[in-house]
């Protein structure tokens, strides 16, 4: 159908009849059952648990080169902070291996003359290593260790009677998150994963599955039009987002504890539109490809890996170098992380939901129409 | 005997590389992803913007507000007029993290008293926030020394830390997630040649062609396991190439073993492909299982977040996650040039992963075919 | 005056210089054709696979568009008139658009809805169609656990929604047994009755027989058109049976066809059917019959059937030198113990028995034939005698041994082809030589040797490069067997091998199974075809999992026969034996 559709060839009955039908298919298909509920299910528990962003004990190997009583003092001052898990050997060797293991993440080397020094007051120079193939705990490693240096000098200087000096005095308040517990923006973040794979996914297959079938043939000979075909795969895996959606939600709400403090209708207004660009995304794979197998590897490298890459989840878009940040703006994923983050955990400020709601209106225009322009109606 | 497995893996390839479009397939998703990912994944804070709001017009609240806007963490500085501003620019994002200076910061600091620095941090993105936190605290920590010293005060103890950083020596992060990377794109490229390709022959009728030619399970098995290797092979030295000659990143360890690990972690994928495929009848059950298994095995493989943050029951599990043993592996060998010794604790878990998935879905093929 | 022009087209399909061709592709896939096709009968659109029809029934529903020409279906252009077309167009594509996850209802709803047919209308409509199809009682079973002629059934019923006055169906014959086969053409016929427009599409031959008129098409080019009858008188007295004496009847058709008055020439049970040219005269019959061997008493006067009409218009069948027999040639052992043995094997999956205790013995050089319908069980049985599946209880052996248990020794003198086309349809012809000859263990010289010998055979030199899911399926079934005997087997399993093949690479293939089953080959084969059967010096009638008759096939034709019909073809056997065992276990 080359012209454009007649809006009298629209009907109501036929788009029914054809979402009743997607809707059997889709509870006696235990594939689509699988991706939405039980994928879900196990990536929020992936999430939940397995990214974690807040550093626990870190490891780190305390080279005792001195046996005097203040070079234990200090390597007494690491294992009793809480943020350090100290292992305290004189034996430098077998530190070294097992920082190349990956089970230190860094050293602190005490030196020999560590007591002859500090009782003369001469100046103490300390190794501090850290494990930079873990660039992000290397960082915390050099954190802990400033910390717990800062609190031995101050106990020092308080056994000799002296008040230590600090000029500066940082009250740190983090907005929405008091206790910056990475989990409360993970599972916003997780949440448009799966979102994304219930819808890319899914979709990507179905109407593969029609050519395949040989079911696009019959169905192409009766008097459905392109609109009513489109509409009737939207529909029925829009309510399976949704679906996932709201298990999503329980999740991180009552197992997880993730604070909600937005309008749950802004919720599902936004989840809609950003379902609106995963759907369209995944038929307008699935229309070019028409092959189940091409169809979910495309969905697979273009939907799922710049969900997680791309989208501001994990990493910090204003980061990434210019060009990458460019194609992020393609990446619709993008708009709903940063629209999710501010209603779990700041509520609802307009400007950032509105804008974000803007750009997923584009995004959405774009796949859905791509996908209605690559829809044929017709065998050629 | 050996000619036989020879003409399968020939197909094997022949069919993997036959065309233009089939070969794309394979290398430019690998290309694609090993250029834009180290771009991408970074936990570095560069370009966010720093909202500053000072009631002080003295000079150290001056030159601290330049200090931090020489910083490579922040490219904007937003100077707020008025204390309702800070709620205005954390809410709608236009700052990752807003300082305020009250009226008497310069007079304090003059006088030698604690001087009052309020920080605002956006919790939407806490992590983040958090790094570009650290970068404000060294500047206001270099800062405070040098007044500090200049106010010559009697130093008690003068203990001063080196900070070296092994294997990364400016923490780099592309030289995190390059070595990883090689892990990540060879467990797409092996899963969907050795589980989607049984799935496809079993669904053409070329698995029964085989079945009943006098080729045994085996040799089916060897079939597709070398194929595989080879993608493994191909692939992960594609990333190696991208890592050494484009990002420059020095290979530190032994190639040779390097290679014999991508062998091993090309067999373990194989088992567990063999596995997926022994499951299921058609290729889209096939994906479907790819998916469930690739997800959360990336996703827990110490890539995105480390492992020893996880609780210790998940820890315990990612025993059994092949992703998780070899970005341990390449890590090990490319940055810090470790030798089996050490690579052991991560060897053993692939050769159980190897043989329990071999043997469960050579149970599970002859209970099927049979 | 064009066609268009011409009265009472408002109501026919009117081809006028219609044409198409497919990018890519060298040969166009319709040439110029025009022609009206008439409402109130079925017209038979006939003709192997690859000759068009789909493409033709596709352009006629308006999903494709033709390269040129015009056409009009009910007075209306099927790409400009689109909708108004559709409200009266019932379509049937070949792998009818069932939902298979769907129930029987289900999918009539979502068909009745697509046509607006909507309450008390719809209601009516439900009842007449299943009452129709005889598909009352099954309405909530999922369409995907139909048998095939139900499903067929049911997709009928679904085009029928609606009246529609057009109702094409592109080969609602395949996959479905003689009986529901007759029971489609009974409902279709009283469609027609109705005033229909129909058109039927199929590729076996003996449908053409069963329509009004027939346009028999042929790559693309229309061959005939008219009454199929006329086509077959003018066959009369150029067909005959000749009872066959000795053991050879194998080689006889070769002798036959290349003399040249002989158009046809297949073997018929025990019987040979003998064509001979339009320009033969009386006398080269008897001339024929001596060169034979055989004397003038021994021939029997046959009635034509369409496919001799087919094969004569194609100009006979070209004659060929079954080269691969000799290839194949292997000291035949005097033993006549059987080679193949079912032994009470059974086979169930859940509470369904899909074989049950199936016995037969094969012995050297014997051809042996599994008949029947669809899910009858024969796919079943033959898995287990190919060591796919393991039986439930019973034995499959071959040469006395069960290939589950000794697989490497036996699966190297077996050769197998599948009724699916099961090659690498991505690698290039070439590249499956050599596969499937470096996988039986050939190597260097000698594999090199074989696969010359195979291209030689089949005359796949032009194509080696090709890739193989491109190839026509002719080629590909020739290659599909090239590829079973490169190993040189002496036991050969094919399951359904000439499905959807034209007559003609039919008579090829046989032509190279009988060559080499006279060396001492023994063959097992499965086949919905009748004809096929035929050629099998013993079949195994399969029904509900049982075999229900066996022996030559000239018997089995022979127990059919009543005192009305006493000669019947194997089809009328056949039904008459399902028939015959069906009122035996209701008696039961």
């Amino acid at each position: 159908m080359r012209k454009a559709m007649r809006p009298e060839g629209f009907s109501r009955g036929r788009l029914l009849a054809l979402c009743r039908k997607e809707f059997f298919q889709i509870i006696r298909d235990p594939g689509s059952v699988l991706i939405a509920f039980v994928i879900p299910l196990i990536l929020m528990v992936v999430y939940g648990y397995g990214i974690n962003f807040d550093s626990g004990a870190l490891r780190v190997g305390i080279v005792l080169e001195d046996a005097g009583p203040q070079a234990r003092r200090l390597a007494y001052a690491f294992s009793a902070s809480g943020f350090i898990e100290a292992r305290v050997s004189d034996r430098r060797a077998e530190l070294d291996e097992l920082m190349q293991a990956g089970k230190l993440r860094g050293l602190v080397v005490i030196p020999a003359d560590f007591s002859r020094r500090l009782a003369g007051g001469e100046k103490i120079s300390l190794q501090v290593i850290a494990d930079g193939s873990e660039p992000n705990t290397a960082n915390f490693v050099h954190g802990y260790v400033q910390g717990v240096l800062r609190v031995w000098r101050e106990n020092l200087a308080r056994d000799l009677g002296i008040e230590p000096r600090n000029l500066f005095n940082i009250n740190v308040n983090c907005w929405f998150n008091r206790d910056m517990v990475s989990r409360n923006f993970i599972m916003p973040g997780a949440i448009t994963i799966i979102i994304t794979v219930v819808g890319a996914i899914l979709t990507s297959l179905v109407i593969a599955r029609e050519w395949e079938r040989g079911t696009m043939e019959a169905l192409l000979s009766t008097q459905v039009t392109r609109a009513e075909f489109l509409l009737s795969k939207l529909i029925p895996y829009y309510f399976l987002g949704m679906f996932a959606l709201v298990v999503c939600l329980f999740f991180s709400v009552a197992v997880f504890q993730v604070p909600f403090r937005g309008s749950v209708i802004v919720l599902f207004g936004l989840s809609t539109l950003f379902m609106a660009n995963t759907l369209g995304m995944g038929l307008l794979i699935s229309t070019i490809m028409r092959n189940q197998f091409n169809a979910a590897q495309v969905a697979l490298v273009s939907a799922f890996l710049p969900s997680i890459m791309l989208s501001g989840f994990v990493f910090e878009i204003d980061s990434m170098p210019l060009a990458v940040r460019a194609i992020t703006y393609v990446i619709p994923a993008r708009y709903y992380v940063s629209a999710m983050h501010t209603l779990f955990l700041a509520g609802n400020v307009s400007f950032v939901l509105l804008s974000n709601a803007a750009f997923l209106l584009a995004t959405g225009a774009l796949f859905i129409g791509l996908a209605a322009l690559k829809t044929k109606i017709g065998l050629e | 005997m050996r000619g036989r497995v020879f003409t399968l893996v020939l197909k094997e390839l022949l069919m993997i590389f036959r065309d233009k479009k089939a070969r794309m397939s394979m290398i430019a998703p690998v290309i694609i992803q090993s250029l834009l990912f180290p771009f991408a994944a970074t936990l570095e804070i560069t370009n966010a913007a720093l909202g500053i709001y000072s009631e002080d017009s003295g000079r150290h609240a001056l030159e601290l507000t330049q200090r931090l806007a020489e910083s490579s963490a922040f490219s904007e500085l937003l100077i707020l007029r008025r204390a309702r501003d800070i709620a205005e620019v954390i809410d709608n994002q236009k700052a990752l993290l807003v300082m305020r200076f009250p009226e008497d910061f310069s007079r304090s600091v003059e006088a030698g008293q604690e001087a009052q620095i309020q920080v605002l941090l956006d919790g939407r993105r806490s992590n983040g926030a958090q790094i570009a936190f650290n970068y404000v605290q060294s500047v206001l920590g270099q800062y405070q020394r040098e007044l500090l010293d200049g106010l010559g005060g009697e130093v008690l103890v003068e203990i001063d830390p080196a900070f070296r950083d092994w294997y990364n020596p400016n923490l780099d992060y592309k030289w995190f997630v390059l070595p990883s990377l090689v892990a990540l794109i060879t467990t797409v490229g092996v899963l969907i040649v050795t589980a989607l390709s049984v799935a496809r022959e079993r669904e053409q009728g070329t698995l029964e062609q085989l079945l009943v030619s006098p080729l045994s399970t085996w040799q089916i098995f060897v079939g597709k396991a070398v194929p595989a290797v080879i993608v493994a092979t191909v692939q992960g030295s594609i990333v190696l190439a991208a890592g050494m000659f484009f990002y420059r990143i020095p290979f530190a360890g032994s190639i040779p073993l390097f290679y014999c690990m991508i062998v091993l972690y090309g067999l373990s994928l194989v088992g567990v492909g063999l596995l997926i495929s022994s499951l299921c009848n058609t290729q889209q059950q096939a994906f479907i299982g790819v998916f469930l298994f690739m997800m959360p095995a990336i996703l827990l493989s110490g890539y995105i977040s480390p492992v020893e943050n996880m609780p210790l029951w998940l820890q315990q599990v990612t025993m059994i996650n092949p992703v998780r043993h070899f970005t341990e592996i390449t890590k090990q060998i490319y940055l810090k040039d470790a030798g089996i010794h050490v690579l052991w604790q991560s060897i053993w878990p692939m050769l159980a992963i190897i043989a329990g998935s071999t043997a469960i879905a050579y149970a599970m093929f002859r209970r099927k075919v049979a | 005056m064009s066609a268009l022009n011409q009265p009472g087209v408002e109501r026919a399909i009117v081809l006028d210089r219609l044409e198409k061709s497919f990018a890519g592709e060298f040969s166009p896939a319709l040439l110029p054709l025009s022609m009206v096709i008439r409402p109130g009968g079925v017209t038979g659109l006939v003709g192997p696979d690859g000759a068009g029809k789909t493409t033709l029934m596709r352009i006629l529903a308006g999903l494709l568009e033709p390269s040129g020409g015009r056409v009009s279906v009910a007075g209306l252009d099927p790409l400009t008139r689109k909708a108004g077309l559709r409200a009266i167009l019932g379509y049937m594509p070949q792998r009818f658009g069932l939902y298979e996850d769907l129930t029987v209802q289900q999918n009539l709803d979502l068909y009745a809805s697509l046509r607006a047919v909507e309450g008390q209308e719809r209601q009516e409509a439900f009842r007449r169609l299943l009452r129709f199809t005889g598909l009352t009682s099954f309405t909530g079973r999922l369409a995907g656990k139909l048998s095939g002629g139900m499903k067929q059934k049911l997709g009928l019923a679904c085009s029928l929604l609606g009246h529609p006055q057009v109702l094409l169906l592109d080969e609602p014959g395949v996959g479905v047994d003689p009986i529901s086969r007759r029971e489609l053409w009974g409902m279709v016929h009283e469609l027609a009755g109705e005033g229909l427009l129909i058109l039927w599409s199929t590729s076996y031959l003996d449908e053409a027989e069963q329509c009004r008129e027939v346009l028999l098409l042929n790559q693309g080019r229309l061959l005939y058109s008219g009454e199929p009858r006329a086509l077959s008188r003018s066959m009369e007295g150029r067909c005959f049976l000749l009872r066959s004496r000795a053991g050879n009847k194998r080689a006889l058709p070769q002798k036959a066809l290349s003399m040249p008055q002989v158009s046809d020439c297949v073997i018929q049970g025990d019987h040979l059917r003998l064509i001979l040219r339009r320009d033969a005269s009386g006398a080269s019959g008897a001339d024929t019959l001596e060169a034979l061997g055989f004397s003038p008493g021994d021939m029997l006067p046959a009635t034509p059937r369409f496919e001799d009409a087919f094969i004569d218009l194609l100009g006979g069948v070209p004659a060929r030198r079954p080269v691969l027999a000799n290839l194949m040639a292997r000291p035949v052992s005097g033993d006549t113990a059987p080679v193949i043995e079912a032994v009470s094997l059974t086979k169930a999956f859940g509470n369904f028995t899909a074989a049950d205790h199936v016995d037969f013995a094969v012995r050297r050089g014997e051809i042996f034939g599994l008949l029947g319908p669809n899910g009858a069980g024969k796919s079943t049985t033959f898995k287990m005698m190919c060591g796919l599946l393991r039986p439930s209880s019973g034995k499959a052996l071959v040469l006395g041994m069960d290939l589950q248990k000794h697989p490497a020794g036996v699966r190297e003198r077996i050769g197998y082809m599948a009724q699916k086309f099961s090659l690498y349809g991505g690698l290039s012809v070439m590249q499956n030589l050599i596969f499937f000859s470096g996988v039986y263990g050939l190597s260097g010289r000698e594999q090199a040797a074989r696969v010359d010998e195979m291209i030689e055979t089949f005359g796949l030199k032009p194509l080696l490069g090709q890739q193989t899911e491109l190839l026509p399926l002719g080629f590909k079934q020739r290659l599909a067997l090239a590829c079973a005997l490169m190993h040189r087997p002496d036991i050969l399993f094919l399951d359904e091998p000439t499905s959807g093949v034209d007559p003609l690479t039919r008579r090829e293939f046989w032509m190279h199974i009988n060559g080499m089953v006279e060396k001492g080959v023994t063959v097992m084969v499965t086949t919905h075809f009748m004809d096929e059967a035929e050629y099998c010096d013993r079949i195994g009638l399969v029904y509900q999992g049982r075999i229900i008759a066996a022996g030559p096939p000239d018997t089995l034709k022979e127990r059919a026969g009543t005192t009305s019909r006493p000669c019947p073809g194997m089809e009328d056997a056949f039904i008459r034996l399902v028939e015959e065992y069906d009122e035996k276990s209701d008696a039961a």
